[in-house]
């Protein structure tokens, strides 16, 4: 890619045919690095050991409406008759983005793996697996997520995905370990406080989720809102 | 509801908050009776723990009367009405942790443990009042409270145990009685403890329970001294000895006493050129805590000895002896106390009539007094070992 544009800056710079075609060249050396990279969208991935059975896990999970409960971005999940379900989520700027979805291999009490329809806003790759711990210490739960742009549409929505999915997914599969093991997802949302400062009341109520460091800035107060942009 | 708030800094206020809600299944709604400023409660008030908030509800010692209960909540496990003592660390009863009796460590109670994984590798349970890292749940220095998973934690007391003896059951007498069970004190041995604050007093009278010998007790204030030799502790007064670690090995016929108890944590006060690089050091932020008598405790274990720690650290140490600790086969134990292990054998304690814990109160005061009372607390005033505060009881210095 860098060499790309090293050669398209340099083309430019000549200004004869041979160096349009060079910075011609180059700017399409420069396109396919960044197409490239756009859809090496890393997948995340997440294992997590739960006190619960494989089956206990499986039935939950298999149940896809329940997957908004700890999954965080999802807004709704609604299975349809024909056994493909119905996701939306939220997506860049508080916008919703749905997709449809199919499972494509499910081995009982084991693996579930779905992905998104042609014709969704984003393409979305998932897999889950159970497995049984050592000396009946629970379960291992491992989920693998992958957002991937749709074709013909614009790299917005999985990029806004992607960032942060390795952090988005672990907080997803810990609130699903407390649902397991709990029955409940930790919550201090809505309990009562004594007056916030100014930056503290506007950083929670940009991101209610995310402590404040003692002694933030109104610098860390645009950070905070950038993170839920 | 009145609460104590953290406004910053050494800045305690007592605000107008709207009352606690039932916010999850598993939740209940607690009218406090009585609460208490806890001596870790002075590390947040020093400002020396991250993740504290302006407005903050502090506390994490009281009891009172169930006035409301989730729909999670089993009648059998807790309904309204009932006394309850509630432990300061929050546990869901179900996980990894929870099913070994582990319960500080409690996997499921701490909604914001990634920035205790951030700084710990791993989270605790959450706690009451005591920063965002720890769970953010408000406090019980007020009012009313609300307890998550209120069917694990809450304790039952029986009408005949007055707040007075059953309140530190939320805290500080388990704490003691855990840095004591510890110790692994065998019959015979020799218990030093460093800090003469309540966890330390208690962890003086548990060690006799638990068979010590003799009992060593190590502080700066006569009166928290005269406190522990009332407990049945010898005493050494530390800012009039040269050299602790000699006298205790002098006691002790030069063997060293065989359990080390420290009870003092983060904000150890000593002499000499390394306590003045710890407090150097802690103002400006290049280390949390001021590990004085941990240092100490290390030093002076006999060979082949226990260290337990009961006392609060925060973060990084410097200069810790693990030469010492290594070379010396020492065992260290530790740890937030697993509250739910103790706090029924400690209540049977109190009815039989073998301890009555109200012997460490100093003070008595309305809510309203609690900012004036951090400070007096902090800074050993008035002979003061432990505040009780009165969330019902109007303005005026009471008795």
């Amino acid at each position: 890619m860098i060499t790309g544009g090293a050669l398209a800056v340099y083309g430019i710079t000549r200004r004869s045919p041979w160096g349009i075609a060079l910075a011609a060249a180059g700017g399409a050396i420069t396109l396919i690095g960044s197409m490239q990279k756009l859809h090496a969208q890393p997948s995340t991935k997440s294992t997590l050991l739960v006190q619960c059975s494989p089956e206990q896990a499986y039935r939950f999970w298999r149940d896809f409406e329940n997957l908004p409960r700890f999954m965080n971005r999802l807004e709704s999940v609604s299975v349809m008759e024909d056994g493909r379900s119905r996701w939306v989520a939220v997506g860049p700027m508080g916008r919703t983005v749905t997709w449809d979805a199919e499972i494509t291999s499910e081995r009982k009490n084991e693996l579930i793996a779905w992905r998104s329809l042609p014709g969704s806003d984003i393409e979305v790759f998932g897999e889950v697996e159970f497995r049984s711990a050592p000396a009946n210490r629970g379960t291992l739960i491992s989920s693998r997520i992958k957002y991937r742009p749709a074709p013909g549409m614009a790299g917005a929505v999985a990029r806004f995905f992607s960032r942060g999915a390795n952090f988005a997914i672990r907080q997803d599969m810990r609130r699903l370990e407390a649902l397991m093991e709990a029955g409940e997802v930790p919550t201090t949302e809505g309990q009562s406080h004594g007056r916030r400062d100014l930056v503290t009341a506007v950083m929670r109520v940009a991101d209610p989720t995310r402590p404040i460091p003692s002694g933030a800035s109104v610098r860390d107060t645009f950070a905070a809102r950038r993170n839920i942009a | 509801m009145k609460a104590v708030c953290y406004m910053g800094v050494e800045k305690m206020t007592v605000e107008n908050v709207p009352d606690p809600t039932i916010l999850n299944p598993r939740d209940a709604i607690v009218r406090i009776s009585t609460t208490c400023i806890c001596g870790s409660d002075l590390h947040l008030y020093d400002g020396l723990v991250p993740t504290m908030e302006q407005g903050d509800i502090m506390g994490h010692e009281f009891m009172g009367e169930v006035v409301e209960v989730g729909a999670g909540v089993k009648p059998e496990k807790l309904k309204v009405g009932d006394r309850v003592v509630v432990p300061f660390t929050i546990a869901c009863g179900n996980c990894f942790f929870c099913k070994r009796e582990l319960w500080s460590l409690c996997n499921n109670s701490n909604p914001n443990y990634w920035i205790a994984e951030r700084m710990m590798g791993h989270s605790p349970s959450g706690l009451f009042g005591y920063t965002h890292m720890l769970g953010g749940y408000a406090g019980g220095q007020a009012q009313y409270a609300r307890v998550p998973f209120a069917d694990v934690g809450p304790l039952k007391v029986p009408e005949e145990i007055p707040d007075d003896k059953a309140v530190f059951l939320s805290d500080i007498f388990p704490t003691g009685y855990f840095g004591a069970v510890n110790a692994e004190i065998e019959p015979g041995d020799t218990v030093a403890v460093w800090g003469c604050g309540p966890v330390g007093q208690f962890a003086i009278r548990s060690a006799f329970m638990l068979g010590a010998e003799r009992v060593i007790a190590i502080d700066r204030f006569d009166y928290r001294l005269r406190m522990a030799q009332d407990g049945g502790a010898e005493t050494i007064n530390y800012e009039q000895v040269d050299d602790v670690v000699q006298t205790l090995k002098d006691m002790t016929g030069n063997i060293g006493p065989d359990r080390c108890i420290d009870a003092v944590g983060m904000e150890a006060h000593g002499h000499g050129m390394i306590f003045l690089m710890d407090r150097v050091k802690q103002k400006a932020r290049i280390e949390t805590d001021r590990p004085f008598a941990l240092r100490q405790a290390i030093q002076a274990c006999r060979k082949g000895g226990t260290v337990s720690v009961p006392g609060v650290y925060a973060g990084f140490d410097d200069k810790i002896p693990l030469g010492a600790f290594m070379n010396k086969a020492l065992t260290l134990k530790t740890g937030q106390t697993h509250m739910m292990r103790y706090m029924k054998p400690l209540l049977e304690k109190i009815q039989k009539g073998e301890i009555d814990p109200s012997f460490v109160v100093s003070h008595r005061v309305p809510i309203d007094q609690a900012p004036r009372m951090y400070k007096v607390f902090r800074d050993k005033q008035d002979e003061c070992t432990k505040v009780v505060l009165d969330p019902w009881a109007e303005g005026a210095m009471a008795a």
